[in-house]
Order: structure tokens, then C-alpha cells, then sequence
């Protein structure tokens, strides 16, 4: 097959960015939102808010219709989006519409909208728009061929999960696979705020990187700035999801909602950027 | 084309199956499939299932041949396999005794399940009281009010009935929930899928499970007639009652096989579950299979008057049956099923399950088509009573009064 490739602009790639934050001496603040909720255009708003406000990593989530790894926070929005009209190809928009940020923006996706698109033809409209890559919380290295072909064909990353369950063997194969980083699962279970967070995640973060994991990033169940900035001491990024999705669940005016996501994303931006001096408040 | 279809190994069917889940539950998977396929060759295990087939579900259940029934059906032979005589009244007990069986040797202690109509729930509850098991059965909210009884049913035996109140409220939000609560649980817990679908190896092993259905059928006919039918039919939700019956004859080419999906209120309506007449390939709750979808890939709604064929996806096995061309799998409208159901309790004295009646219209339909030297065995799937509010309603047999304070005590 030709390859007409569409080269990323340079330096927005994620293991990059990951490395530059390492230099610096700290972990990447990897904040997640849906694309169209409350609406795409609000959507916008909210993602460009996040990296304002600290998140280094943008993870712009696709509604889906049957979200099994997702609780119950991220189900309503989710929910709302598609009843509101949201649609695959908007993603695209959004992410050309955060490109200039700077910050590196991968799509959550569950694989059956990115079956239905075609692979290739997603892999090509992501790439074009500027977008970093894919996370695939139920596609599986093991499953992903054409997806693996088709992310090398249009340099995308590809993150592919690992979980506390995880075998040594598993755990190297998907290393390997993965491009950008390793996303970690802190715990066994979906997304969600968590008044603690699993303490196999460190154990899990270590086994990765021993396994031949270059970045390994901890999500699930994260939600405070004492929570991100545990993980930050050993994690080379922190994944927020459900905590960034409450606030724009309210009914209060989108202004203010807003105005909260700022707060909460600050507050998890400091306490990443303090883990290792010791001043996370 | 494999040597044998009727035992055909995962994760793939050609290009369907496979295993799409989160990696969390790979593990599980692997742990599955590796005392499945210990105890599919182990006699201790096989001489404990036999036993609880023959003492607990009462196996062999009959083959009965309905002359009545067959005077609507062009006058063709028609036997019906009666997994509705089982214990718990389905096909569903035969596939929860031998993972009931598994979670035992994993060293399990308990058991979630998902659960549509409620037969694969109460089948369920069954065996996890009998294996000392805790027992949670997801199930729509939706579904909870068409089936009040079973819901009953299955807390009389002891388990915890959790109404999903997410999505469109059916079997398909059951589901994901029941696989949300694995993800966070699987330590301890298996989760005791219902039908020939989800990810490697669910679908072989359900199948493998139900195949005793196809098996004794096949020795049946012969006793009867001396012959291989001509054709057997079944109704198609997940696919696990068809699946069961069609091994008994997948590699026998001269014997005709047909699906019965539930067309709802007709195709052109868009309000079916009629997967190969209405869907496209694609990936969900954790397979490559057909499945109702729009053109971003998310999940249509489906319908049928039958619970337990309403769901928008299909067994990857089925899918791979239909893309060869081996199974012919054709729509049965909800009117086109009832006038079966109510057909078959007026000429036989058997009230089936409204999902075993869409086999049934489906067998008036082939028997007439192949005329009066056909034999045809239907896979009655389950019994009615479970539908005897549903059925009522839809003949509208109760007075007013009554029908209130029936409809209102069964909700």
C-alpha cells in the first residue's frame, strides 16, 4: 500500500512530551473529557480550560453507546452527548480546535465507532486533524493488527492498557504494542472517583517499566491533588477523568462549571508539579 | 473451511469472535479456558455433569412428534425437542450446570449473571443454590416489569436481583454492568454468561454445554423415523438453544438449518432484533459478531415481544454459519410468533415460551415449503409461563378488572 503520510507536528508527540517532563523532574498531569458534552462546541471550551489550567495531556473521550469500563460520572455525560446529537466525526473538529495549545490530545475510544469509521480511513482523519493517537480501553494488542499497522502508517500513538491482573508475559507483549505510554489501571474496576487509590498501582507501574514499559501513566480512580501527587512521585503521568467530568455535570450556568473545572484541574496540576519537592498541599 | 463445524475451536469463527474486552479480565479468560479445557477430558468431570443431567435436570427430555401443530405446517413430520420439560423450564439449566461445575474447581464463591426474559437468571439462581454459590443477577429495569415472576423466582432461591436503570434498560445494559462488577470482582467471582456470545471461550464452551441437546435429538429422530430430519429449526437471540440443537447436525450437509431471529414489528419498522437482516459486522461486549448498529457504530435499540430475543447482537458462530451460507437465518415478526404460540397451545396442549415460538412460526413456514415428506425438528426452548401475563394481554383474555389487578400484581 502507498503511504501518503501525514507527518504530526514535530514535538507534540506524547512519549516526547513525556520526556521532556521527565527533565524537568516531574510527572504529566493527562486530563480526560467527552467531545460534545454539554455540546461540541462547549466541549472545545472545556478541553482548551484543562490545558490552561495545568493538564499537559489532553484525552478527548468518544461517546459511546455501551461503555463498559466507564462508571457511572462519565456514563451520564457520555449519555448526554450522544442524546444531544454528538457524532464520531466531531472528534476531528475538536481536535483540530486544541491543536495550537501545543498539548499533545489523544482520543478514548471503545473500538466499534472506529470499526464502523474503517480503521485506515480514522487513523488518516486523526492524524490530519492533529490528534496524537488512540487509547483503546477494549481493543487488546492481541486484537489490534490492523490497528497497529494503520497507527504506523500515520505515526499515531497507540496506548493499550495494563491491569493489576496482568501477567509478566502479558505485560511485556504490551509494552511492546504500546507507542507514547503505558496506561496503567490502579485498580481492578472502571472509572470513577476513589477516596483511595489501588496500592497495587505502584507495584503495576514498576512491573511495566521492568517489563520494557519506556512511559507508564496511572488512571482510575483518581480524583484529589494528595491522590495525583502520590502517583506523580513514581508515575511518569497522572490520568483524571471522572473528577473533570462532575463539575460540568452540574446545573449550574456553563460559565461556572467552567470556572470549577479550572479549580479542580489547578489543584490537580499542583499537586503533579509538587510530588517530588515535597509541597503538594 | 474447518474439517468440522459442529466442533469448531475459538477464539475465532473465520473472521468472527475473538476476544475485545479490557485487558483487566484477560487473566479471568485465560483461567477459564484453561480449566475448561481441563474438564472436557476430564471423566470425573464429564460422569458429574451426566449425572446432574439425568438426576437434577431430568435428561433426556422427549422428542414428541404434534401432528396437530403439523396440519398448520403443510403437513410435514414435526418433532419437538422439549428442553421446556428441563428443571427451570429452558435449555438454560444445561449450560449453568457445567460452568456452575467450573467455578467449583476455580475455587470460586460466586457467580453474577445477566439475565433478559429470566430464564438464564432463574437457571442461574438454581444452580448457585445448589452449589452454595452468592448469586447477583443483573437484569433491565425494563425487563424486571415484563418479568415480575422470574424476578420473584429467582429471590426465592437466594439471589440478589439488581434492575439496571442505564441505557436503554434491557439485556444488552445488563450485560455491561455484569461485566463492570467482573472487572472489579474477578478474584472471586465468575461471571456465568448466558448464550453462545461474549468473548473466547464463551462462545465454545456455552456451546459445548448445550450440545447434549442436538446430541440426544439426533439419536431421537433416528429411533423415530429411522432417518436424519430434513430440517431443524430454532429461534436465535445469543444463539446458545440453536447452537445446542445444530451441533447434532452442523456436519451432516443433506440436513437444512434455520435460525429464527425476532423481526418485532417487521424489518421496514426498524423495531426488530433481526441482526443478519438488519446489522452489519462489528465489535460488542467483547466479540466480532452482527450486530444492530448505526453508522457511527453505536448500538441500535432492539425489539421484540420476546425478552429473551431481544438483544442487538449474536453469537460469533452464528455469524460465521450465516456468512458460509450453512444456517439460513430469516425474521419471525412478533404477531407471526404469538399466532404460533397460541397455535401450538390450542392444538398440543404445550405452551412454549414466546421465544420458542418464533422457532415455531418458523417451522409452519419450512414445513410448508418442503411439503408433507419433510421431517423437521423444532427446538422448543423453553416453556410459557413466564409469558402467560405478556400472551394474555396480547389476546386480550382477561376482563378488564382482572387484567388490572393481574398486570398490577405482576408489577
Amino acid at each position: 500500500m502507498s503511504t501518503p503520510v501525514t507527518s504530526p507536528a514535530p514535538g507534540i508527540l506524547t512519549g516526547k512530551r513525556l520526556d521532556e517532563l521527565r527533565s524537568q523532574g516531574r510527572a504529566a498531569l493527562i486530563g480526560y473529557l467527552p467531545v460534545g458534552f454539554p455540546t461540541v462546541a462547549e466541549s472545545v471550551i472545556a478541553a482548551r480550560t484543562l490545558v490552561e489550567a495545568g493538564a499537559d495531556i489532553l484525552e478527548l473521550g468518544i461517546p459511546y453507546s455501551d461503555p463498559v469500563m466507564d462508571g457511572a460520572t462519565i456514563q451520564h455525560a457520555v449519555d448526554s452527548a450522544l442524546q444531544a446529537g454528538v457524532r464520531v466525526r466531531d472528534v476531528f473538529d475538536v481536535v483540530s480546535a486544541v491543536a495550537d495549545l501545543g498539548a499533545p490530545t489523544l482520543v478514548m475510544t471503545y473500538w466499534n465507532p472506529v470499526l464502523r469509521y474503517g480503521v485506515e480511513a480514522f487513523a488518516r482523519d486523526l492524524s490530519a486533524s492533529g490528534g496524537a493517537g488512540l487509547i483503546t480501553p477494549d481493543l487488546i494488542p492481541d486484537e489490534a493488527g490492523d490497528w497497529i499497522e494503520a497507527s504506523d502508517r500515520h505515526d499515531l500513538d497507540r496506548v493499550f492498557l495494563v491491569a493489576p491482573s496482568s501477567t509478566p508475559e502479558r505485560l511485556s507483549m504490551t509494552a511492546r504494542a504500546c507507542r507514547g505510554f503505558v496506561y496503567a489501571a490502579s485498580t481492578m474496576g472502571v472509572t470513577g472517583e476513589r477516596t483511595t487509590v489501588g496500592a497495587k498501582a505502584e507495584d503495576l507501574v514498576a512491573a511495566t517499566r521492568a517489563a520494557g514499559g519506556e512511559h507508564v501513566c496511572v488512571g482510575l480512580g483518581v480524583s484529589t491533588p494528595q491522590q495525583a501527587a502520590d502517583i506523580a512521585r513514581y508515575a511518569d503521568g497522572v490520568i483524571v477523568g471522572s473528577a473533570l467530568v462532575r463539575p460540568l455535570l452540574d446545573d449550574a450556568p456553563f460559565a461556572d462549571r467552567i470556572e470549577h473545572l479550572a479549580r479542580v484541574t489547578s489543584g490537580l496540576a499542583a499537586g503533579v508539579r509538587h510530588a517530588r519537592t515535597g509541597t503538594a498541599q | 473451511m474447518p474439517a468440522s463445524l459442529q466442533s469448531m475451536q475459538g477464539p475465532y469463527f473465520g473472521d468472527f469472535g475473538g476476544r475485545f474486552v479490557p485487558e483487566a479480565l484477560v487473566a479471568a479468560l485465560d483461567e477459564l479456558e484453561i480449566e475448561y479445557r481441563k474438564a472436557s477430558i476430564d471423566p470425573e468431570f464429564q460422569a458429574e455433569l451426566a449425572r446432574l443431567q439425568r438426576d437434577y435436570t431430568g435428561r433426556p427430555n422427549p422428542l414428541t412428534e404434534v401432528p396437530r401443530f403439523a396440519r398448520h405446517a403443510g403437513g410435514a413430520r414435526i418433532f419437538l425437542k422439549r428442553e421446556d420439560l428441563n428443571h427451570t423450564g429452558s435449555h438454560k439449566i444445561n449450560n449453568v450446570l457445567g460452568q456452575g461445575l467450573l467455578v467449583k474447581r476455580m475455587g470460586k464463591s460466586r457467580v453474577i449473571a445477566e439475565t433478559g426474559a429470566g430464564q438464564h437468571g432463574v437457571a442461574t439462581a438454581t444452580v448457585a443454590a445448589l452449589m452454595d454459590l452468592e448469586c447477583v443477577i443483573y437484569m433491565g429495569e425494563e425487563d424486571t416489569r415484563r418479568q415480575a415472576l422470574n424476578v420473584a423466582r429467582m429471590r426465592l432461591l437466594g439471589a440478589e436481583v439488581i434492575p439496571v436503570t442505564l441505557g436503554t434498560r434491557t439485556l444488552k445494559d445488563a450485560i455491561n454492568e455484569a461485566l463492570r462488577d467482573w472487572v472489579a470482582n474477578v478474584d472471586s467471582t465468575h461471571y456465568l454468561l448466558g448464550t453462545v456470545t461474549g468473548p473466547h471461550p464463551f462462545p465454545e464452551m456455552v456451546r459445548e454445554f448445550h450440545k447434549v441437546i442436538g446430541t440426544e435429538a439426533r439419536e431421537q429422530i433416528l429411533a423415530a423415523t429411522g432417518e436424519l430430519p430434513d430440517a431443524v429449526v430454532a429461534c436465535v437471540g445469543g444463539g446458545s438453544n440453536a447452537m445446542g440443537i445444530f451441533s447434532g447436525f452442523l456436519d451432516d450437509p443433506g440436513v437444512r438449518l434455520y435460525g429464527f431471529e425476532a423481526g418485532g414489528e417487521g424489518i421496514d419498522s426498524g423495531r426488530h432484533a433481526a441482526r443478519f437482516s438488519g446489522g452489519f459486522p462489528g465489535v460488542l461486549q467483547g466479540t466480532r459478531s452482527f450486530l444492530l448498529q448505526d453508522d457511527d457504530g453505536q448500538t441500535l435499540p432492539s425489539h421484540s415481544v420476546s425478552a429473551g430475543l431481544d438483544y442487538p447482537s449474536v453469537g460469533p458462530q452464528h455469524a460465521f454459519l450465516h456468512e458460509i451460507g450453512r444456517v439460513d437465518y430469516q425474521p419471525i415478526t412478533d404477531d407471526e410468533a404469538m399466532e404460533a404460540f397460541r397455535v401450538l397451545c390450542r392444538t398440543e396442549g404445550i405452551l412454549p415460551a414466546i421465544e420458542s415460538a418464533h422457532a415455531l412460526a418458523g417451522a409452519i413456514k419450512v414445513g410448508q415449503e418442503l411439503g408433507p415428506d419433510a421431517t423437521v425438528i423444532v427446538n422448543l426452548s423453553g416453556r410459557g409461563d413466564k409469558d402467560v401475563t405478556t400472551a394474555a394481554k396480547w389476546f386480550g383474555l382477561l376482563d378488564p378488572e382482572t387484567a388490572t389487578e393481574t398486570l398490577e400484581g405482576d408489577l
